[in-house]
């Protein structure tokens, strides 16, 4: 019987056992987007940015050229790259402690100067690499190690929504919520990884895919469960959706 | 034809980076140093570059980091406060080798301080300022013409050696206006840059980073800066002497102070006492030897700097206790008076 593949590493992908957690969804927002960018046929002019928190090995895993960016600064080192090389495509791929957190004006203002960037955000809820302390956008009575007795917005303040916040930027062309905790989530995350890169590749100017991941380790909860937990709890605070879409199709 | 125009110290060093190739200035305004990016706002997009005005002089740095990582002669200035807040990004272009040109137009310090010229911030030029093990090329003009000539030589340096340069400048070296020789018809010639990132077409991919969380990558990283470092030590030493062959007394200073000094030794010589300049240019790396030798020789040196003593322990360091070094020196924005380095260098003569 003659067999046909349907499924394969992307050739952008380095061969590579990765180094996430199992069950963590990093693995999986690094495939989609190396997927998008084999479709799209841009690996050779493919530019990243890799975060710092736990994605900082996304360089040894992308089969592109990759820059480091020092915590919360990659959307600054984007932007740099970006405007040498206006006809590549430039990825920033940052967590919520580095986007939300120590690098929001970096954030806002790459945003507000519609940089024609992509910038993917991986939205756990911690800060994952460093042990699971409290990240701008844990829930409010998440038990954090740095809220112990769960995040108090009277001391803490609540949740950034930053796919909302980003959206309110006249440069912004796109920006989006999905998650990559079920299957229906990958493959919306998918369609906005390609048209995030796609509005790119065409000079529309910035777009934003927040993605909703787990961190089952910090989460202190099996795969299963903490993807359970994006799917019932994350996503009543986070709402999935697009929030700005100045090219629908 | 190269032509003379009178030029503002910040004015010269802007055009010298354009004249060296630079076509990207990120950057975020301060005083004594706004005539820069208040000149290349307008003079790159003319020369077919990009000005952007960063949100902070944390971006700015950034976005020289990415800038140059694509293989860019990209620039950005500063003046302390702002310098201060660029260590993390300084860093991290030391770590990942990234050449690219810096200045730092000094101001009185520390904390905000004031706006007067000062040279408070040598000892984060030449020891650190950011974390881990690292050094800059750090060249210290006295001239608006050399201004000019230092932003050429800053990327031709940074290139060679893939390191980021900073010309370590002062307020009055910023804003004072001076005959400069415009060097239009030099010619830029940037090494090839294999290492940059352009996309992967036809090579392997290329990763910048500082980042190895095996157990040798960090220490081989250090290995190889600290290799090119004793490299730059052997290589690029600059240093200028004035009358320094028969004297008994030597002045150390650098930048503006260096003027001060060069005016009092002129009169003095006149006088008919023994009496010279010594003037580092690159305070990294510092002429520590010729230092050496020439204290071997001298009956004392008198360290003339703006600041509360700070270039003075490379000094003494450098003589290591061949000959005394006496400081005058003046911190928070002070300016050293003639006639008291006259009087300090009289007193050493005795």
């Amino acid at each position: 019987m003659e067999q046909t593949i349907i499924y394969e590493r992307p050739s952008s992908m380095v061969d590579l056992r990765l180094n996430y957690c199992p069950g963590c969804g990093h693995g999986t927002a690094h495939r989609l987007i190396c997927e998008a960018v084999d479709e799209l046929d841009v690996r050779e002019r493919t530019i990243a940015v890799a975060p710092v928190g736990c994605a900082v090995n996304a360089y040894d895993y992308f089969d592109f050229d990759v820059c480091e960016a020092a915590h919360g600064r990659a959307a600054a080192v984007a932007t740099g790259i970006k405007r040498v090389l206006p006809d590549r495509l430039v990825i920033s791929y940052q967590g919520d402690g580095d986007l939300a957190s120590i690098g929001m004006a970096e954030t806002i203002h790459a945003a507000n100067r519609g940089e024609n960037i992509t910038v993917i955000f991986i939205n756990n809820a911690n800060y994952g690499m460093t042990g699971g302390q409290m990240a701008p956008t844990s829930l409010v009575g998440q038990i954090t190690t740095t809220t112990p007795g769960g995040r108090n917005p009277s001391t803490e303040g609540y949740p950034i929504k930053m796919a909302e916040l980003i959206a309110t930027f006249p440069g912004v062309k796109y920006a989006v919520r999905t998650t990559v905790a079920d299957v229906r989530g990958v493959r919306e995350t998918k369609k906005a990884i390609r048209k995030a890169f796609e509005l790119q590749l065409d000079g529309k100017g910035y777009s934003f895919v927040e993605i909703l991941s787990n961190c089952n380790t910090n989460w202190k909860m099996t795969p299963v469960e903490s993807n359970k937990y994006i799917t019932n709890e994350l996503v009543n605070f986070f709402p999935i959706g697009v929030y700005k879409d100045d090219y629908k199709e | 034809m190269s032509k003379r125009m009178l030029m503002k110290g910040n004015i010269a060093l802007a055009e010298g980076a354009v004249i060296a190739g630079c076509r990207y200035y990120f950057g975020y305004p301060i005083t004594p140093q706004n005539e820069i990016p208040e000149y290349m706002a307008s003079r790159l997009p003319e020369a077919g570059g990009v000005f952007v005005q960063a949100e902070s002089e944390v971006a700015s740095v950034n976005m020289v980091l990415g800038a140059a990582s694509a293989g860019a002669r990209a620039m950005t200035t500063t003046s302390s406060p702002g310098f201060s807040l660029m260590q993390e990004g300084v860093s991290y272009l030391a770590a990942c080798h990234l050449p690219c040109l810096m200045a730092n137009v000094q101001r009185g310090g520390p904390g905000l301080g004031n706006i007067a010229a000062s040279q408070a911030d040598y000892f984060q030029a030449v020891k650190g300022g950011g974390h881990g093990d690292y050094h800059l090329i750090v060249l210290a003009p006295n001239s608006p013409q050399e201004m000019m000539d230092f932003a050429i030589l800053g990327y031709e340096l940074a290139d060679t050696y893939r390191i980021p340069s900073l010309i370590l400048s002062d307020g009055v070296i910023g804003l004072m206006m001076e005959s400069v020789t415009v060097r239009d018809d030099y010619v830029p010639k940037p090494p090839a840059k294999p290492w940059a990132l352009t996309g992967c077409k036809g090579r392997e991919k290329n990763v910048i980073r500082s980042l190895w969380l095996d157990e040798d990558g960090v220490i081989i990283n250090n290995n190889k800066l600290q290799a090119k470092y004793r490299e730059i030590e052997k290589n690029e030493i600059r240093y200028e002497e004035y009358m320094t062959e028969d004297a008994d007394v030597i002045a150390v200073a650098y930048g503006m102070p260096s003027r001060i000094a060069r005016t009092v030794v002129e009169s003095m010589r006149v006088e008919g006492l023994k009496v010279g300049v010594f003037r580092p240019i690159t305070l990294y790396p510092f002429p520590y030897q010729r230092l050496a030798d020439l204290a071997s020789r001298v009956k004392s040196m008198l360290v003339v700097e703006m600041s509360a003593g700070q270039m003075v322990e490379d000094v003494r360091l450098a003589v290591n206790g061949k000959a005394p070094v006496e400081l005058y020196g003046t911190p928070g924005g002070a300016f050293p008076e003639e006639a008291e380095v006259y009087r300090r260098l009289k007193s050493l003569l005795k």
